[in-house]
């Protein structure tokens, strides 16, 4: 249970920053992808001040011979990218990613959760892509 | 159109990175977003979903937190519903896909010195840039 108490507090800061950053806000998220028109350079800040830390936590990981401070063993590629270009559009116009997304449903807001039912319709569909091209395998 | 908030930009991206840091190091976990939440609904095999619920829960509950203090949060969302909608399917598809969102290759991966996870990053930072050049500067929506 001490690793569920771990995970509610990690989501819990993660959301606060998201909050106090005003990730959750689509115009700040539009106004920092609008490189050409009134630019507003704050999601450079959080993404950067996150880095920090998370380099830093990454290195003592690494030290305690942790896994998950490894980088992938496979390289780059096309599915990669793609999604990473398909992820770029969804977030060019509306301006919202999983996480400001799921923080922002406290609002209450009709659009958020519009968006949030879409997202998980996305990520079913894809599911279901998945599970029709690769039967699931049973491990022996 | 927002201003320019260095300040409240690195202080919430502190705490991102402590969630992140604390994750990774209590738990030896990544903190990515889109794969907590697609193994929360369709954990695959081994996988728990304990605390993965946990974490979700977290991210409401922390951004309540900060409304105490600061207000509601502000939502400035121009688009309609249609928009919104397929905006929304694009990230659910494209995250499973790319196997991740800002937070599992832009914060957590990045950290990681993962080349997926920097390609990943470029490629929806660039594509995002040019959704919005394409949407409000090239077609005037949205506004």
């Amino acid at each position: 249970m001490k690793s569920w108490a771990t995970a509610l507090l990690s989501g819990g800061l993660f959301g606060a920053g998201l909050a106090i950053s005003e990730m959750t806000n689509p115009a700040r998220v539009i106004g920092f992808l609008d490189i050409t028109g009134e630019w507003d350079p704050t999601l450079a800040f959080v993404m950067g001040a996150a880095l920090v830390v998370s380099f830093l936590s990454v290195q003592l990981a690494g030290r305690d011979g942790s896994a998950a401070a490894q980088p992938p063993a496979s390289g780059i590629d096309a599915s990669l990218l793609c999604g990473a270009a398909l992820f770029g559009v969804g977030w060019g116009l509306a301006g919202l990613c999983p996480g400001p997304a799921l923080a922002a449903l406290i609002s209450g807001s009709t659009d958020v959760i519009l968006f949030v039912g879409a997202m998980v319709v996305g990520m079913a569909g894809f599911e279901i892509a998945q599970r029709y091209r690769r039967p699931p395998t049973h491990a022996a | 159109m927002t201003d320019f908030a260095p300040a409240l930009g690195t202080l919430g991206g502190l705490l991102i990175g402590c969630g992140a840091g604390l994750l990774l190091l209590r738990n030896g976990r990544i903190a990515g977003i889109s794969g907590i939440l697609a193994q929360t609904l369709w954990p695959s095999a081994g996988e728990e979903r304990g605390w993965r619920i946990m974490f979700l829960i977290g991210l409401p509950l922390g951004a309540a937190v900060v409304t105490v203090f600061r207000g509601p949060l502000t939502l400035e969302i121009h688009s309609d519903p249609l928009w919104l909608a397929s905006a929304g399917i694009l990230v659910g598809v494209g995250t499973r896909l790319g196997n991740g969102c800002t937070s599992g290759h832009g914060v957590c991966g990045i950290a990681r010195k993962s080349p997926r996870s920097l390609g990943a990053t470029a490629t929806f930072l660039s594509v995002g840039a040019i959704t919005v050049f394409v949407t409000r500067h090239l077609l005037g929506l949205g506004q």
